[in-house]
Parts: C-alpha cells; sequence; structure tokens
C-alpha cells in the first residue's frame, strides 16, 4: 500500500525497486565472505574430527587380509568376553557418576551457599586437580590405598580393621580414582545451575508455607535438576571411554573398552578390531547421549502433569 | 454471564507494627517505625528508592530481621515468627512463580503444603485463578503467559489459601502503562471483594493515590506522614511529602502573629500558621489559575510574567517569574475559554490560588 503511495500506477518496473539487483548481489557477495571467513575453521574440524573418525568407521569393516567384512563385529557379538567388557564399562561408569553425584551434589550445594569470596577461594580447590597430571593424581591413589599404603597402616593402628583391606587393583580403587578424577565435572554444572536459581523463589516458597526442608525439595532440587543431568552426563560419557585410572587402580581386574582397544593394538596389531570397539564405544556414547535428551524432555512432559 | 465463583471473603487482621527498627552498618534502614494498619485496609507504604518501604515490608514477611521492634497480627506476636509460619500472602516484585510447575500446581502449592486434599485443592486453585479472571489457565507453562497474566498468577498464588494478610512489593512495577492502570483498578476491586488486610509497596505516587485508603510516606526509615490519599496531596506534612506526591514550587513566606505573608501581601490561608517550624507556601501548578480580571475575595493573587508555554494536549505548562524573580509553574486544562485567557510569552499575568489550595508546608524537611 505504501509502496503504491509514492509511485502510483507502475508497481512492477525495476526503477520502483531501486537498487534491487545490486541489493541481492551484496547480501550474496555478504553471505559468501562470511563462508570464506569461516572456512578455515571449517577445513581445522574436518581435518581433525571428520576424518579420524571416516578412517576408524573405514578400518573397522576390513579384514586382516584388508577385504571388506564384518568379522569384527561379529567377533563382538560372539564373544563373552567382549560383553564382560561392554557390562564393566557400563557398571564403572553408571556406579561412578552416582558417587559423583552423591558426593558432588551437596558440595555444589554448599559452594552456593557461600559468600562470592569464599566461593571462589573453594571452587579453586575444587579445581585445583586438574592442573595437576592425571596420571599423578592416580598414582597417588595407589600409594594412599595399596595394601601398606597410609590408610591401611592409620586403619590398623586407629584399631578400625586387623588386616590390611584390599583397596586397590579392584573394582573398589578404580571406582574411588575414578569419582575423584571426575567430581570437577559434575561440581561445576550442578554449581552454575545453583547460582542462576533466583533466591525470589525460595523466598515465595518459604512465604506459601514450605518449610526450609520442602522449599529445598519442592522448588530449589528440582529447579538444579537440569545442571544435575548435565553434569552426570559429561561424567558417564567421559567414564565410558576412560583409560588411564582403571589402569593403574583396577590391577587388571576392571577391564574396559579403552583398554582391550590398547591390547588390540599394541599387542596384537589389530586396527580392525581396535577399529570396531571405538565405533561400537562411540555409538554407545551417541545413544546415552540420545537418550539422555529424550529423558529431559520426557521429564519436562512428566513436570507439566504432576504437581 | 455465568456467575463465577471466586474465592471467599477472608476476616482480616490489623498489623501493629512498634518501634521497629533496622540498621545495615550505620545506616538506618527503618527507624523506629511505629504504624498500625486497620483490619481490611489497604495501606500503601510509599517513598522513594532506599527510603526502607520494601525493608518493612519485608519485615512483615519475615524475610528481614529487625534489630529490634513489635510486629504483631491481631493479638499475635510475630517478629520472630519464621516466614513459612506466618500465613501471609505475598506477591512478588518479579512475581517468583516456580518455573518447573504448571499454572495450577504453582496456584495450588501453598494448599499442598497445608496438606489440602488434591481434588479439593485443584478445586480451590482454579477458583482463585477465576478470581483473578485467568480461569482454564491451569494446564499452561509459566513460561508461556504475558507478564500481565503472570501477575495475576502471582495474585491467584498469594489468595488461594486465604491469607489474612496480603502483602505486595511493586507487584506492577514491570507492566506497561496501559496495563498497569487497569491492574491498579482491579486490584482495587479485588481488594474490596477479598477485604483482606493489604500493605502494598510502590514508589509511584499516582498509582498509590489510585489504590490507597490510606499511604505512608516513608524516607530514610522513617513515616513521614500517614493519611488518607485526598489528605496527604491536599495537606502535605512536610516539604518532602509535598514535593515527593504531586509537583509543587515552595515559595518562602514571612510568619507574624498567627498570619504568614509572600513578598510583603498577607497570604488568606486554608488552616491556621504552626509558627513553631519555618514554614514554606506550597504552590502545585494545577491549583493556580490564570485570572482574567479582579480576583474574587477569596483568592490569592500572584503577579507576575510569562515566560515560557508548552502545550501538551490535555493540558498546558506555563512558567511564570514572579516580581521576586521566583518561577513557579503553572498547568491548566485546555478548553477555549482559558486558552483565550493566556496571556502570550513575555506579558504580564495574574495568577490565583484559593484560599482552600493556600497551604503552608514545614520548610526543609527532606
Amino acid at each position: 500500500m505504501a509502496v503504491a503511495d509514492f509511485a502510483p500506477g507502475a508497481v512492477a518496473e525495476p526503477q520502483d525497486e531501486p537498487h534491487a539487483t545490486g541489493l541481492r548481489d551484496d547480501a550474496f557477495r555478504e553471505r559468501m565472505a562470511m563462508l570464506g571467513l569461516c572456512s578455515p575453521a571449517l577445513l581445522l574440524v574436518l581435518v581433525v574430527l571428520v576424518s579420524p573418525v571416516a578412517w576408524l568407521f573405514w578400518l573397522s569393516f576390513l579384514a586382516n587380509d584388508g577385504s571388506l567384512s564384518l568379522e569384527h563385529y561379529e567377533r563382538m557379538i560372539a564373544s563373552k568376553s567382549y560383553a564382560r567388557i561392554f557390562w564393566t564399562t557400563f557398571q564403572v561408569s553408571t556406579l561412578t557418576t552416582m558417587l559423583c553425584i552423591l558426593i558432588g551434589y551437596p558440595l555444589a550445594y554448599f559452594l552456593s551457599q557461600l559468600p562470592p569470596r569464599a566461593a571462589a577461594i573453594c571452587l579453586i580447590t575444587v579445581l585445583l586437580p586438574f592442573w595437576t597430571s592425571l596420571l599423578v593424581r592416580t598414582y597417588a591413589w595407589l600409594v594412599l590405598l595399596q595394601r601398606k599404603g597410609l590408610l591401611n597402616n592409620w586403619a590398623i593402628e586407629l584399631g578400625l580393621w586387623d588386616e590390611p583391606v584390599k583397596l586397590v587393583h579392584n573394582m573398589t580403587g578404580t571406582l574411588i580414582g575414578m569419582t575423584h578424577i571426575m567430581l570437577p565435572f559434575l561440581v561445576l554444572p550442578v554449581y552454575g545451575a545453583m547460582k542462576s536459581i533466583d533466591r525470589d523463589y525460595l523466598k515465595a516458597a518459604s512465604n506459601l508455607g514450605a518449610s526450609p526442608v520442602s522449599a529445598f525439595w519442592q522448588v530449589f532440587f528440582p529447579l538444579s535438576l537440569p545442571g544435575l543431568f548435565a553434569g552426570a552426563l559429561i561424567v558417564f560419557v567421559l567414564c565410558l571411554g576412560f583409560f588411564v585410572t582403571p589402569v593403574v587402580l583396577g590391577g587388571g581386574k576392571v577391564i574396559m573398552v579403552s583398554m582391550r582397544i590398547t591390547d588390540n593394538i599394541e599387542l596384537f596389531f589389530n586396527w580392525g578390531a581396535a577399529s570396531a570397539l571405538g565405533v561400537v564405544l562411540l555409538a554407545l556414547t551417541m545413544g546415552t547421549l540420545y537418550a539422555a535428551s529424550r529423558l529431559l524432555r520426557l521429564d519436562r512432559i512428566l513436570g507439566e502433569g504432576n504437581g | 454471564m455465568a456467575v463465577t465463583e471466586t474465592v471467599p471473603r477472608s476476616e482480616a487482621l490489623p498489623i501493629t507494627i512498634r518501634r521497629v527498627t533496622k540498621t545495615y552498618g550505620q545506616v538506618f534502614a527503618l527507624d523506629h517505625v511505629d504504624l498500625d494498619v486497620k483490619s481490611g485496609e489497604f495501606l500503601t507504604l510509599l517513598g522513594p528508592s532506599g527510603s526502607g518501604k520494601t525493608t518493612l515490608l519485608m519485615a512483615l514477611a519475615g524475610f528481614t530481621r529487625p534489630d529490634h521492634g513489635s510486629v504483631s497480627f491481631g493479638d499475635t506476636e510475630v517478629v520472630r515468627m519464621p516466614p513459612h509460619k506466618r500465613d501471609v500472602g505475598m506477591v512478588f516484585q518479579n512475581y517468583a512463580l516456580f518455573p518447573h510447575m504448571t499454572v495450577a500446581a504453582n496456584v495450588a502449592f501453598p494448599l499442598k503444603l497445608r496438606k489440602v486434599a488434591k481434588a479439593e485443592a485443584r478445586e480451590r486453585a482454579e477458583r482463585a485463578l477465576e478470581t483473578v479472571q485467568l480461569g482454564g489457565y491451569g494446564e499452561r507453562q509459566i513460561d508461556q503467559l504475558s507478564g500481565g497474566q503472570r501477575q495475576r498468577v502471582a495474585l491467584a498464588r498469594a489468595i488461594v489459601f486465604e491469607p489474612r494478610i496480603l502483602l505486595m512489593d511493586e507487584p506492577l512495577s514491570a507492566l506497561d502503562k496501559k496495563l498497569r492502570e487497569h491492574m491498579q483498578i482491579e486490584l482495587r476491586h479485588l481488594h474490596e471483594q477479598l477485604g483482606m488486610t493489604t500493605v502494598y509497596v510502590t514508589h509511584d505516587q499516582r498509582e498509590a493515590l489510585t489504590m490507597s485508603d490510606r499511604i505512608a510516606v516513608i524516607n530514610h526509615g522513617r513515616l513521614m506522614q500517614l493519611d488518607e490519599p485526598r489528605r496527604l496531596y491536599d495537606r502535605p506534612a512536610n516539604r518532602f511529602v509535598a514535593d515527593f506526591i504531586g509537583e509543587g514550587t515552595f515559595l518562602p513566606v514571612e510568619l507574624s502573629n498567627g498570619s504568614a505573608a509572600y513578598a510583603g501581601t498577607p497570604l488568606k490561608l486554608a488552616e491556621a500558621v504552626n509558627e513553631t517550624a519555618a514554614q514554606e507556601l506550597l504552590l502545585r501548578p494545577e491549583r493556580l489559575s490564570v485570572l482574567a480580571g479582579a480576583a474574587e475575595p477569596e483568592v490569592n493573587v500572584f503577579a507576575g510574567k510569562v515566560k515560557e508555554l508548552v502545550f501538551q494536549g490535555e493540558s498546558f505548562l506555563m512558567y511564570a517569574a514572579l516580581a521576586d524573580g521566583a518561577e513557579v509553574a503553572v498547568r491548566g486544562a485546555t478548553n477555549r475559554d482559558v486558552m483565550e485567557r493566556i496571556p502570550a510569552v513575555g506579558a504580564d499575568v495574574h495568577l490565583g490560588l484559593h484560599r482552600d489550595d493556600t497551604v503552608l508546608v514545614a520548610a526543609g524537611e527532606d
């Protein structure tokens, strides 16, 4: 309408749409320039991320003689040992995640309630382990937990138990070490979620008649759940592919997928088998992420229903 | 028209506040405040930001612990009672609706905590939503609501458990002007309908005047004046109140023998002069009129020159310089006979102020 006011009569004529072609060209050129600026990053992603995975995928379908085959996958289904390894991996990851939640959630809550300065100092201590070598931390646990380690010596001296307890080279040791290493990955997102909860929600709950305990469970906890899910997911996924700590603290008794991959390459020089394991691990991780995203959406739907 | 069921009228409680004091470091947020809120009254705490009005409201809700003082709801002393036991409804400035719950779950939340049976809670929540004209919105998520709707849900949640006292902390400040004015009237009607004692906090003087039975003006943690809106506006107790509520110019006056004079001319006053404190003459722009001919006997006349004239649609604003150089503002409706009477910029003008509008206020208090 407004256009007609400017130029009564001829609507479609080019002179009524001044610079239309030129402006369209400018827009196109700008998009191309953006793409050009992005291309180094795109190339990097392609070279560093996409191509290795594609290569891995390709190798897993090659038999030892170089022909295309499914033998690596068939062996995984046929052999019981593979099932056990996947089960162990799943078990270790789940237990570690649960331990991290049990320890990390209260810790994050404590941090979120501190005054800013104290919270910053405490957060640094949570992050401190990140700055020391993973291997050093793992061996430190070995020193603490072994038969004649600090913990056993003290416990016996204090009379807590008589015989040295086997705390390492087994599932217990693996879980202790992994929980310690994974904890910051859970604490940070949970802390972030808790800090973003408006204090007025708790005031409102309290005003409406909620005791501090029920205000926590009915308002604070549900609002912190997205952070908890995010943290738990990061920990779980990282655990699935974890290597160093289970090797050192598991003492060969806790065999995870990553360790079998190493064996396949270093002992058997079987790149195909290792790749197939890698592909299955990747698929499992993706499956977990997908399931988690579905679960979160489900949670939202359930949240609408109940009160 | 279907008759909608609403939340039943509650039996209101009076609030008694005695010597309530709260300091932050050296600063008094509340300085020995005494205040009585009558049963069923709509009382507004009005003051500039940092005046202590919100602190006082938070002390009523139980979120601020005073240094000393007494707060009673009816006969019950509540100053040491935790917030969740006080049983007062409250509407927060940002509404504080729980984002993880539906509208219905939000409104039923206080009932759930009070162990009301599920079916009854659902029914009462729906009734509260109908009271605020949001019937049928129960299944919505909070993030699907507009600002005005959130405001109503917050209100429904605050009244659903039939508290006898309702507190509101600037509940309309986030709404746009039109909706705000609409909600002011609606809240007022709701108050008349529900009858609960209501304490309302705002910094908006027009909102306070529109809604309140009485207004408590607060500044620097002290009660400056407690009065009905009309009286507060017409007879402010001191310069702070006169300045904070409405517009005004203050002129120095000479006091002698129970009368006051401005620039040598004795003033016809609404009330006798209180000679215990220095006084100033309050000139409200809309109470001054542009005189055409001789003034009536009950009118004080101020002579001056027009300095500036602004047309603002429904009203005009004139700045005039009086003989001693003081600049006063005059506001008036833009109907034809008034507009014809207004002199041009630079011309002489005579301004009239009726005796009833000629008010002195204690000087310097702010």
